[in-house]
């Protein structure tokens, strides 16, 4: 049986605050915990299965051009050249594959082959050694060097901005850039592809089966049935595994071609070439408002890039037209079309760095009116959608300002430059948090056994983040039973097709087809005890019903499996659904070598309901260190005359590291959102990373009087402020 | 990586003379896996008697094996040789320094990223095919000595505090020898792929370190992150002051140069002087009049002025006053 929901409407009955087990929502550690930190946990490229042959990709030497002829590779069991080799990854949810031919190249280290060998090290060496031949083409690689793009439908004007910044009291008009920027996973992206017959099997670090699955099989051209992925542990993806990428693709044709196992694994290296990065950004921002601080006007004028022909453009203006009101207002979103690797989904793709050019610039308004941050921002949230006037699905934006001030101890912050300590100036600094909220269509079978055990089967992802762990919370919740009779399976397109993860909508949206396959579970029980199923109680394997109690034993004959269906639904086009939040952070700036040190960071987050404390929190202190690294450190250097990735390891592009990453504060702002599916449970794990790195830099700017708008704000920016 | 033969000396009349040396492994190994380096033969010298520290005369011989996090956390190095421990530990990461050893540490080569990368023209890696780093992505690249052929910079932080100590490298090989730290490292000049004076057949046994010098120690390393970075520029000092002058000055910088940079005119005029930030100032001056910029890495020039005053004032106790 089937539990269907389509989110049309509200659901205000709270039913999950109101079952027995009492195990969601607790701060459970990751069932898989033990299984990674031992090694056990059999990660893409750490399969076996007998007689595996090693594919190296080869990659492309020139930014642009033809591929005339590839040489011989001594050693080799093949040299692959197959039309059906992708340019570059799939964007994430895509239904068909990326562009493929290996003889048309468009960016440097694009893979054009792949060299398969008895070792690993024997395929590298041949890759690296190949001879190729080229028809080279020049092409433009600086996003400012082209007359971009305007799509149309990606701008937007309301009454007249260029007349409410004349008007205004009070104006700021600055221009930020944000380079290139990885995902940086830990696991590198790797395949092993196995053909059985016509069928296929390929373990791959992959975020969504569903889709991966149609862009596999338009890859190698034959039917979605013919494929299996399986992905059930996944080192991190960030977005980078969103879609397919080459070493997917490759590793099958391969496997089929040499009629063995195959395993393609990218070297990091091959991953910042290959996995999409996120654009760079040139942000203008205008803002103007009249001498309370209201705003008039609110301009984001914004320019990203992409190769020719990707429609994937960052969705930088995202959260823009809804986090304040203003009511002259307008966007501008250009793309460049130049030839760096494909750009794609990164953490939080918009509003990781939309947001927070956005609230970098509010500080500066707040600056110039001479108005406390806070209040400036307090002073400007909206009470419905600008311009659409939809109501908001729920709003905590100012709950979580003025909950997080007082946390933070914020009216303790100086004017700028007036606290020292040795040769440190010490500053605060804050922005609000805010991401659009999503669900996406998702299945689950839960089938409950007579002995009082459940499984979960979805071919939803965990890539890290605790989808195991809360998902059998939710089960073992609705089920009346304690969590370690609840297993969960995961990353194999066998199961029912579930959301994936992504875009932070995995948790509510497997969640919610878990939770309908329980009720409709509940439901069969019920008529069993001849109850509603809202009447019925279910606890530690015993079911209630009025003064009735039995164990689930006696209730169940062998097995029920049910299967839940969610699909968003009208709710998504009423109501404006965001979450919300605020980022708090203590800075010291050395004043001789500008470098900076988060003393302290805060944020205040509400997300729905928090499914389990633990791992929410986890993904917030995740989202907020790369907050850190967006305000101090990432960036992926690009050579200016061929585009080509100059910082491709862990060692040049600069992930924070533990020594800057302070004590995290998370709080979480008790929320029930009626619009987002009977869970009531909003996405999270981006909204971490949504303004963080913004709290970071108007502390910079507190405690030394610089502003950095060219981001990240490394030594050599914040000296060139400094007296 | 290219095939290679492996073997293990146990004895250093057992080296061989056209064999490649491995310690650590942990610059070695990468280059290889690269190809930037595709050595023949590697001669694993990890069971070598090298890995003692031992008093000599008035000062002290590291052996070359000794591991990066063995020689910071020695007592006669934490107590008369601090900036020596300090460099040490700005240095790479735990891990790393656990297997980093004494000689592979002072033999690391440039992290210049077009070097890394085959795809692209590089002097270094391939005599006379050019320079891919100038004109392209500089921020780490040297601001003094560099030469139209190579603008690259030595990575390390030990040799920096060396640099400072007046270390000694000491030499095995066809005829045993001991070279200054100052001149053991090369400038570019034309031939950018000789780097150090070792000649092939040649080992580093250890360095000698002359005896204690007393004074205020202090390594300060400015980086893009808090830690595991390569410097932008840093910083060795070791100064003493006498009846609030400066007695003594010996200052080596990192991260700007092919080698540790050592500038004796900046010490000669900090020496006898009371300190003062125009006397700082000065002597920034000195250090940077030969300074040249290769795009992106200009920053370099103000940084290094900043942080040598901001040590000298640390070290001089000029800080800790108003
Ligand atoms: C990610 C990363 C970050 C790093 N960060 C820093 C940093 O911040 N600061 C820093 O100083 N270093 C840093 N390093 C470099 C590190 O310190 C060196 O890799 C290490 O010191 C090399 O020592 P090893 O024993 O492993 O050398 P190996 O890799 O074994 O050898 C390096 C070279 O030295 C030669 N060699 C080794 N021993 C001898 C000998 N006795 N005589 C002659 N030749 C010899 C080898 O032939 C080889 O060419 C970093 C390295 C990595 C990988
Ligand atoms: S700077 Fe030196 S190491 Fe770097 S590419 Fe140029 S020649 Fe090679």
């Amino acid at each position: 049986m089937t539990r269907h929901l389509r989110v049309d409407g509200p659901n205000h009955d709270d039913r999950l605050d109101h079952m027995a087990q009492g195990v969601l929502g607790q701060p459970l550690n990751r069932l898989e915990g033990p299984l990674k930190v031992t090694g056990r946990a059999t990660y893409a490229a750490e399969a076996r299965p007998r007689n595996m042959a090693y594919g190296v990709l080869v990659q492309a030497e020139i930014p642009a051009g033809k591929v005339l002829e590839i040489g011989d590779a001594p050693g080799a069991l093949a040299v692959i050249q197959d039309k059906r080799m992708i340019h570059y990854a799939a964007q994430g949810q895509a239904e068909k594959a990326p562009p493929s031919g290996p003889e048309r190249v468009e960016y440097m280290g694009q893979a054009i082959a792949l060299v398969v060998a008895e070792t690993f090290e024997a395929a590298r060496h041949a890759a690296q050694n190949i001879a190729i031949r080229y028809a080279p083409e020049t092409v433009p690689v600086i996003p400012e060097s082209v007359t971009p793009e305007l799509p149309p439908k990606k701008q937007s004007a309301t009454g007249d901005l260029d007349q409410a910044m004349r008007d205004a009291a009070v104006t700021v008009d600055q221009v930020w850039h944000t380079p290139s920027q990885m995902s940086a996973a830990m696991e590198p992206h790797a395949a092993i592809a196995e053909w059985d017959g016509g069928h296929v099997t390929v373990r791959a670090g992959l975020q969504m089966l569903s889709s991966n699955r149609k862009q596999m099989a338009d890859a190698l051209g034959i039917r979605e049935s013919k494929v299996r992925l399986l992905a059930p542990y996944v080192g991190g993806g960030f977005g980078s595994k969103l879609g397919i990428n080459a070493e997917a693709v490759a590793a099958a044709i391969a496997a089929r071609e040499l009629n063995r196992p195959v395993m393609v694994a990218m070297t990091r290296q091959q991953v910042f070439d290959l996995a999409h990065r996120r654009s760079e950004t040139r942000q203008r921002v205008r803002l103007a408002c009249d001498a309370n601080g209201v705003l008039s006007g609110i301009g984001h004028d914004v320019l990203v890039s992409n190769l020719p022909g990707s429609e994937f453009s960052e969705p930088v203006t995202q959260a823009t037209p809804f986090t304040y009101q203003a009511a002259h207002r307008q966007i501008v979103h250009a793309v460049s079309r130049i030839h760096r690797g494909c750009a794609g989904s990164v953490r939080a793709p918009g509003e990781a760095v939309g947001v927070t050019v956005f609230e970098c610039a509010m500080d500066e308004l707040a600056e110039a009116a001479g108005i406390d941050p806070v209040e400036l921002r307090l002073r400007n949230i909206p009470d419905a959608e600008p311009v659409t006037d939809r109501p908001f699905s729920s709003h905590k934006l100012a709950e979580a300002l003025r909950d997080g001030a007082e946390r933070f101890g914020w009216s303790a912050r100086k004017p700028s430059g007036q606290r020292i300590e040795g040769e440190w100036f010490i500053g605060m600094g804050m922005a609000a948090a805010v991401r659009v909220n999503m669900l996406v269509e998702s299945r689950a079978r839960v089938t409950l056994h007579q002995d009082g055990r459940a499984i979960v089967e979805t071919d939803m992802t965990d890539i890290g983040t605790g989808t195991y762990t809360i998902l059998g919370q939710l089960a073992a919740e609705m089920l009346g039973l304690p969590a370690d009779r609840v297993e969960v399976r995961l990353g194999d397109t066998d199961f029912p097709p579930a959301a994936g993860s992504g875009g932070s909508f995995g948790a509510a949206s497997s969640g919610n087809s878990v939770y309908l396959a329980c009720e409709e579970i509940r439901s069969q029980i019920a008529r069993t005890m001849r109850c509603d199923e809202t009447d019925l109680t279910l606890h530690d394997g015993m079911a209630r019903a009025g003064n009735v109690s039995r164990p689930l034993s006696e209730l169940i004959d062998g097995q029920i499996t049910a299967e839940g269906h969610l699909q968003p639904g009208k709710t998504e086009k009423t109501h404006r659904q965001a979450t919300w939040g605020s980022h708090w952070a203590e800075v010291a700036v050395n004043r001789w070598t500008g470098e900076v040190r988060v003393r302290r960071m805060m944020g205040v987050f509400a997300c729905g309901r928090v499914l389990n404390e633990k791992t929410a929190r986890s993904q917030c202190l995740g989202g907020m260190s790369f907050g850190i690294g967006i305000a101090l450190t990432e960036a992926m250097e690009h050579d200016p005359r061929d585009g080509h990735v100059v910082s491709r390891d862990l060692a040049e592009y600069h992930i924070p590291c533990h020594a800057d990453v302070p004590e995290l504060e998370v709080h979480f702002l008790p929320e029930r959102d009626a619009y987002v599916g009977p869970l009531q449970a909003k996405g999270l794990g981006e909204l971490g990373i949504c303004g963080a790195g913004a709290a970071v830099l108007n502390a910079i700017h507190n405690a030394c009087g610089v502003r950095v708008r060219q981001l990240p704000a490394t030594p050599d920016k914040i000296i060139a402020g400094l007296d | 990586m290219r095939e290679f033969t492996y073997l293990r000396a146990a004895s250093l009349a057992d080296l061989p003379a056209s064999a490649t040396i491995i310690a650590g492994g942990t610059n070695l190994l990468d280059l290889m896996k690269h190809e930037v380096m595709a050595p023949d033969a590697l001669v694993d010298i990890t069971r070598l008697d090298l890995n003692r520290v031992e008093s000599e005369d008035d000062g002290l011989r590291i052996g070359a094996l000794v591991r990066n996090s063995d020689l910071a956390a020695h007592p006669v190095i934490r107590r008369d040789y601090p900036v020596l421990s300090r460099a040490l530990l700005a240095g790479a990461s735990g891990q790393l320094r656990n297997m980093a050893t004494t000689g592979g540490n002072l033999m690391q080569r440039t992290r210049c990223p077009y070097f890394y990368d085959r795809r692209m023209a590089c002097n270094k890696r391939d005599p006379g095919a050019g320079c891919a780093a100038i004109g392209g992505v500089t921020r780490n690249h040297a601001i003094l000595g560099a030469s139209d052929h190579c603008i690259a910079t030595y990575p390390g932080d030990m040799a920096v505090a060396l640099r400072a100590l007046d270390a000694v490298v000491n030499i095995d090989g066809p005829a045993p020898r001991q070279v200054p730290l100052a001149d053991f490292h090369l400038l570019p000049d034309d031939t950018p792929e000789i780097e150090t004076v070792l000649r092939p057949g040649e080992i580093i046994t250890g360095v000698t370190l002359p005896a204690p010098v007393g004074g205020q120690h202090r390594y300060r390393k400015v980086r893009d992150r808090a830690s595991y970075a390569f410097a932008l520029v840093s910083v060795a000092a070791v100064v003493g002051m006498e009846d609030g002058r400066i007695s003594q000055a010996a200052l080596a910088f990192g991260g700007v140069a092919a080698k540790p940079w050592r500038d004796p005119e900046v010490e000669a005029v900090l020496a006898g002087q009371e300190p003062s930030d125009a006397l700082f100032a000065e002597a920034a001056e000195i250090l940077l009049r030969p300074a040249k910029a290769w795009g992106e890495n200009q920053f370099k020039i103000p940084l290094l002025r900043r942080s040598l005053i901001a040590t000298l004032r640390d070290a001089t106790g000029m800080e800790a006053k108003p």
